[in-house]
């Protein structure tokens, strides 16, 4: 059992107020992040326990972290300032928390996933990303003219396409997908999220027995070689990584589109528009809010700022994303913006293992609801849809919309 | 335009693969990146240049 995998929600319930909650326009960062811009690109951060952090809020800045790799993932021998605890000797990690190592360590194991996930094999999963969307549409449709986005097309979608991938029977949902959510918020309790892990270690615990007494040709299958608790970690990552993610791109993506008529209908007029639009999506919403961090392993130097060694160092995805260095009017959704290269997926060698599904998930399935559900607007006021500001993963909980 | 790529440093993201797949392949191995075209076309500079700004790992290199 790992504790790593809790310092990023850890983290996060320690950040001052103003770095978390959302105010006015809901596809804004945090009122705290926009009112540095214009001011320092590093600046030092008082942590709730009274430990300081480094907050990047500039792109270069952040980029430049991010690609040195003496800027540590490894919670375990680089604890970061939410466990306060000190950093440890460490022979081997024996573990498969791959997110959480840096090399040479996370690149053994990322090396064995990394050709599952290629753009080409991506690709050929397109189709039968197009035949889960287009049959939850359906199903929609056939159950009347309103729904709840999220459960009824979000979250489906992505769990599907990763239940498949991986080998688990997506008629188990309920309970990786309720665990994932407690594991992944900060208003949830250290022993409720303690409690949701180990359900989520048992859950994978028994797949990966059964795989082994009858392995198929999915994901973990093809992994039997390792032992059970690194594939365990390895495919608990990957489960809850392919689906919270792109289900709330898909969701909050929707709400953003239907906030910005003007760009959903240039999308909806311009199909072609749709890869452009998914970058921007990605850029302008930046739903991994402040999940990404690092522990700098030795005094160093990020633009003229000298980090010291054992800091905590917090990426503002969200505003380095909106850094007006790199984007003209940053705070605009532009489906057709040129590609500049963002932060939403992270940057170096842990840059996101499953960018390429995601984006095929996104494209299909933004692509197919614009398409197929003409009329479609939300059913409540804008402020009435309930954001995820606690969570590591921005979004909504819910997204009540209506169609013609 | 001469392109070089480090196998090293690639981390499989797939991103030159994405811009300019008339350059850049990954393998079916473990993703890293394939060279296809050393020496691009005019035409492609401006996809490679952009392949090469995306890579996470500074494994593109232009010349
Ligand atoms: C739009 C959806 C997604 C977003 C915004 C996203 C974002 C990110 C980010 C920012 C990181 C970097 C973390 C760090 O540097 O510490 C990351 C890593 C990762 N992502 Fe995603 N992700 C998405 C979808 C997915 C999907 C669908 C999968 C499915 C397999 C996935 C699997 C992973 C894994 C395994 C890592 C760790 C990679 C490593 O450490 O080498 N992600 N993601
Ligand atoms: S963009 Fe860079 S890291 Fe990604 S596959 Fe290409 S060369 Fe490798």
């Amino acid at each position: 059992m790992t504790t790593a995998a809790q310092t990023p929600t850890e983290l996060r319930r320690l950040l001052p107020r103003d770095l978390v909650e959302r105010g006015g326009c809901p596809f804004d960062p945090p009122a705290g992040l926009t009112a540095r811009r214009g001011q320092a690109p590093v600046q030092p951060l008082r942590l709730a326990n009274g430990a300081e952090a480094w907050l990047v809020t500039g792109l270069e800045e952040a980029r430049a972290v991010l690609a040195d790799t003496r800027f540590s993932s490894d919670r375990v021998r680089h604890p970061d300032a939410a466990s306060g605890a000190e950093p440890r000797q460490v022979e081997t990690r024996d573990d498969g928390m791959f997110v959480f190592m840096d090399p040479p360590e996370h690149t053994t194991l990322r090396k064995l996933l990394t050709g599952q996930f290629t753009v080409r094999r991506m690709r050929a999963l397109e189709e039968r990303v197009r035949e889960i969307a287009v049959g939850h549409i359906e199903a929609m449709k056939a159950a009347g003219t309103e729904a709840d986005l999220v459960p009824a097309y979000a979250l489906p979608i992505p769990s599907l396409v990763i239940c498949e991938l991986l080998g688990v029977d997506y008629a188990d949902r309920d309970r990786f997908q309720r665990n994932t959510a407690v594991a992944l918020d900060s208003a949830a309790s250290t022993d409720e999220r303690a409690r949701a892990g180990l359900e989520l270690y048992t859950f994978m615990g028994e797949l990966i027995a059964a795989k082994r007494a009858a392995p198929g040709d999915d994901l973990v299958s093809g992994l039997l070689d390792l032992p059970d608790n690194q594939l365990v970690d390895i495919a608990l990552v990957l489960l809850g990584a392919g689906h919270e993610t792109t289900a709330n791109m898909l969701a909050l993506g929707t709400f953003a589109l239907l906030e910005n008529p003007g760009e959903l209908a240039r999308l909806r007029a311009e199909p072609e528009l749709l890869d452009t639009a998914i970058e921007e999506l990605l850029r302008y919403l930046s739903i991994i809010q402040m999940g990404v961090s690092r522990v700098a392993t030795e005094d160093l130097t990020i633009g003229d700022v000298t980090i010291p060694a054992g800091a905590t160092v917090i990426i503002a995805t969200p505003e380095a994303n909106r850094d007006p260095a790199h984007w003209d009017q940053p705070d605009r959704l532009d489906v057709s913006r040129p590609r500049v290269s963002h932060l939403a997926f992270g940057h170096g060698v842990h840059q996101c293992l499953g960018q390429q599904l995601a984006r095929v998930e996104m494209k299909v399935g933004l692509g197919e609801l614009i398409t197929r559900l003409p009329g479609l607007r939300l059913a409540v006021p804008a402020d009435e849809v309930p954001l995820r500001a606690e969570m590591l993963v921005y979004g909504v909980h819910s997204l009540p919309v209506t169609w013609s | 335009m001469k392109v070089t790529v480090d196998h090293e440093r690639c981390c499989s993201s797939g991103q030159c693969a994405l811009i300019a797949p008339e350059v850049f392949d990954q393998n079916e191995h473990d993703g890293a990146v394939v060279l296809l075209q050393p020496e691009p076309a005019p035409g492609l500079h401006a996809a490679v240049e952009d392949a090469a700004d995306h890579c996470p790992c500074s494994a593109i290199s232009l010349s």
